[in-house]
């Protein structure tokens, strides 16, 4: 079976700076993979170099069999969505829910656009109600559903995920998590998800990478994470710091 | 009550807007002696407002009242502005969320330090600048001297922090609140910084109220939680009890996080009842 | 439905629901929450009806023009002080001055929407276009722009003007020309901050293409920055307008026209001043109702003043 995403010897710049010094990973077909670090180890930078938002310096990334150039098509863009960081971000700001979910059906040309938005707001625990809606007029969570509505509204089978629930309360985390899982499940998605709390990358992923400073770590499994097997010092590290606040006397 | 350093009684901060007047904090009471005080509640609850109206930093529009305010049993609410503000910075003093906006960006940290301990006690030059560098070695800043001439945005947020926990410890206050201190930060440098405040606090012996989001970060940090949901207390218990906390609220809080090792799927959800904001 | 329906709703309710059933209710009810924040700024009203007012006028002049803008009584008639039967007097031709002012709004409205009409989507266009693309076709479109602002306005118009020839439709292409710059920087620095954001990212990420990107998710952002801009621009526009009719490269006499009014009204300014000043009075009091009204719109628009 062809990986849904393969990634060999990636180098990012930004002017000088080197975002991601050769990193290369590989997403089996119907995965849940993680990446997990702090700020600065090009885990977001790696999910928009995919996404085609920043330029590959070199090295090369296949989707579903299909290397990837400097230009992404709009075939791509049907298998390949993202969700963002920042729910307040995503959203254009004069736009209601039900234009923001039409423009992708209208670049794509899908006739039945109508249902598809139904759909799609079930799909995501908002119903009818919110469809009129502008963005303001929705809390964080809302808004982050409509972002995965929006990213699930033209059938991708790859989900890029950009810290989905870094800016939500707790109790908001847990309902879009749920969420996520449930779709993938239900249209047996690829996840690709980045986050810096190892916790949220166990629940949520089967592998998962650590990055630092633009560099892998290591790769492990999550039970190898859970299990405390991990090699590197930088990855225990993370996972005590996960652990809370612990006194020294 | 000798061991009280501040008293807040029915506490409540109203917003008047177009719409109507939103009651950001409705009645939260507590003490607090020379103790770690954790507020923890999620976005709206009124926990940064709990604290901005202790400090007195609440925005203009807003109206604050209280049965009682008083630190060290100074009535903070009946002062006059000026003697308010004197004791902002001096006697209480408040660590925010991001460092990058409460430092002055065209100003060298050295600088700004000393010039707070300035405005709170008569020193002299040379003498403010050898406590600037003896507070920033004491949090843990390898290289002082060279920190001391540095701008805000030539460090990274850990140093940005610790150099603001510097600021705000240099006129020695008696009480320091926190709101979100580390939030903004990595999760490797976050304890770093934790362990810094927790040091100087209970060296020298300050109250401390520590604001934040994160239910188990709070519990293992301080030594008394109080909980809040829509500007009211709705559970006040001891950080090594919160295992066993009562209502149903902190529990669903606890529940929600997804832990290392504790399969769970899906993740319990918070069933947010009504009566809870009553 | 449910119990809530059976309730009739206030139109109010309806209009401010945040749970809004149609498209339509949707964009009522953001059009009325600005309507009422212009509402309740007294002075932009005040602009508000002024403006009415000069499109009551224009529209009607026939109507209210007592007298004939531009065939005077020389005999009788000539320079008479305000009074009954000449409200604003007569000018040395015999005309009668409020008439002439009445159907001179025409005029002034002419040269408002034409100026309008053809430099803020040059000016829009311009911007948003370099804002987006950056590189080389920023760099070229912003220069351009800068040789345009680098020269007063009043001169460049009058160089445009002496090169065109002289007369109204002339003066309006020269106005024109003059002031879509300041449009495109706006609308450049418009787009500058929204371009990087997230919103636009995901729409590039649904594949829209770099057109469709400026035209449908960055251009309506730009217009309320500009509407406001554009309004207030209205009282230069009218003054630089009168100023090239006070010029003699304006409106050409005998149109009726308030800057080539005060323009002939100069010479006797000090014995007869109603001739010029009931006309720059006209200027006075609509340059105002735009400013005015210009600065209702910004509050009312501007999504930089907090949301809702």
């Amino acid at each position: 079976m062809t990986p849904a995403i393969s990634i060999d010897g990636l180098e990012v710049a930004f002017d000088r700076f080197r975002a991601l010094k050769g990193v290369s990973l590989e997403v089996k077909s119907g995965e849940s993979f993680g990446l997990v670090g702090e700020s600065g180890s090009g885990k977001s930078t790696l999910l928009k170099a995919i996404a085609g938002l920043v330029p590959a310096k070199s090295g090369s990334i296949t989707v579903n069999g299909k290397t990837l150039g400097a230009r992404r098509d709009k075939a791509f863009y049907r298998e390949v969505q993202m969700v963002f960081q920042d729910p307040y971000g995503s959203l254009h700001p004069r736009q209601t829910v039900d234009r923001l979910l039409q423009e992708p059906l209208a670049i794509h040309g899908f006739a039945d656009g109508e249902q598809r938005i139904q759909r799609a707001l079930d799909e995501v625990g908002l119903g009818n109600g919110f469809r009129f809606r502008y963005a303001h007029q929705l809390s964080g969570g809302q808004r982050q559903r409509v972002a995965i509505a929006r990213a699930l509204i033209l059938e991708p089978s790859i989900l890029l995920l950009d810290e989905p629930t870094s800016a939500l309360d707790a109790s908001v985390q847990a309902e879009v998590l749920n969420l996520l899982e449930e779709v993938r499940r239900r249209r047996k998605l690829t996840f690709l998800m980045v986050s810096h709390d190892l916790a949220i990358i166990t629940h949520m992923c089967e592998r998962l990478m650590v990055m630092q400073n633009g560099e892998a770590v290591e790769n492990l499994t999550a039970s190898q994470l859970i299990g405390h097997r991990v090699e590197k010092d930088y990855t225990r590290n993370l996972l005590r710091a996960s652990e809370g606040f612990v006194r020294t006397a | 009550m000798s061991g009280t350093l501040l008293d807040v009684d029915d506490l409540r901060v109203d917003f008047p807007t177009r719409t109507g007047l939103i009651q950001a904090v409705r009645g939260v009471s507590f003490s607090l002696g020379r103790e770690r005080l954790g507020i923890v509640g999620e976005s709206g609850s009124g926990k940064s407002q709990t604290g901005r109206a202790i400090m007195g930093l609440t925005p203009p529009q807003a109206r604050v009242s209280a049965k009682k305010l008083a630190l060290d049993g100074i009535d903070l609410l009946a002062m006059p502005a000026r003697q308010r503000r004197a004791l902002r910075g001096k006697r209480i003093a408040m660590i925010l969320q991001d460092p990058k906006y409460s430092l002055d960006p065209v100003m060298s940290i050295g600088r700004q330090i000393v010039e707070t301990l300035r405005t709170h006690e008569k020193v002299s030059k040379a003498e403010a600048r050898e406590r600037a560098l003896a507070m920033l070695e004491a949090v843990q800043i390898r290289d002082p001297a060279r920190v001391f001439d540095l701008h805000p945005h030539e460090v990274s947020g850990g140093m940005g922090q610790r150099a603001m926990i510097a600021m705000m410890l240099i006129a020695g206050p008696e009480l320091m609140i926190a709101d979100e201190p580390t939030s903004a930060l990595d999760v490797t440098v976050q304890l770093d910084v934790l362990g810094i405040l927790d040091r100087l606090v209970s060296e020298r012996g300050m109250g401390l109220i520590f604001i934040s989001h994160d239910l188990r970060l709070v519990a293992s940090f301080c030594d008394r939680v109080i909980v809040m949901y829509a500007g009211k207390v709705v559970e006040q218990l001891k950080a090594s009890e919160l295992r066993d906390a009562q209502h149903p609220y902190t529990r669903g809080l606890l529940n929600c996080m997804p832990r290392i090792g504790y399969e769970r799927h899906p993740l319990p959800v918070l069933d947010r009842k009504p009566e809870w904001a009553a | 439905m449910t119990a809530s329906d059976a309730r009739p709703l206030s139109r109010r309710d309806w209009l401010l629901s945040d749970r809004p059933a149609s498209r339509m209710q949707a964009r009522l009810g953001r059009a009325y929450v600005a309507w009422r924040r212009f509402s309740a700024n007294r002075l932009a009203f005040l602009g508000l009806l002024i403006i009415i007012a000069l499109l009551v006028v224009a529209a009607f002049a026939d109507v209210l023009a007592p007298y004939s803008p531009t065939i005077g009584d020389l005999k009788n008639a000539r320079l008479l002080a305000p009074s009954a039967a000449h409200w604003f007097g007569t000018d040395d031709l015999g005309r009668d001055i409020y008439s002439r002012i009445l159907f001179g709004s025409r005029w002034t409205l002419y040269v408002v929407i034409l100026v309008a009409v053809i430099a803020a989507p040059i000016g829009l266009l311009v911007g948003t276009v370099a804002g987006y693309a950056g590189g080389w076709t920023d760099a070229i479109l912003m220069r351009i722009t800068d040789i345009f602002l680098a020269f007063p306005k009043l001169i460049l118009a009058l160089a445009f003007v002496a090169a065109l020839g002289p007369g109204i439709e002339n003066a309006v292409l020269a106005i024109a020309i003059t002031s879509w710059p300041p449009y495109a920087r706006i609308a450049r620095a418009e787009t500058m901050t929204v371009r990087n954001s997230d919103y636009i990212k995901a729409v590039q990420l649904m594949g829209a293409s770099p057109f469709r990107i400026v035209l449908r998710h960055i251009m309506p952002l730009c217009i309320s920055s500009l509407i406001i801009r554009v309004t207030l621009d209205m009282a230069g526009i009218i003054l630089t307008a009168a100023g090239l009719g006070f010029l003699g490269l304006g409106a050409q006499p005998p149109l009726p026209e308030w800057g080539t009014m005060i323009a002939s009204g100069r010479r006797f300014v000090l014995d007869q001043w109603w001739v010029a000043g009931a006309p720059g009075f006209a200027i006075l009091i609509v340059s105002l109702g735009f400013n005015l009204l210009g600065d209702g719109l910004r509050d009312a628009l501007d999504p930089r003043s907090g949301d809702q």
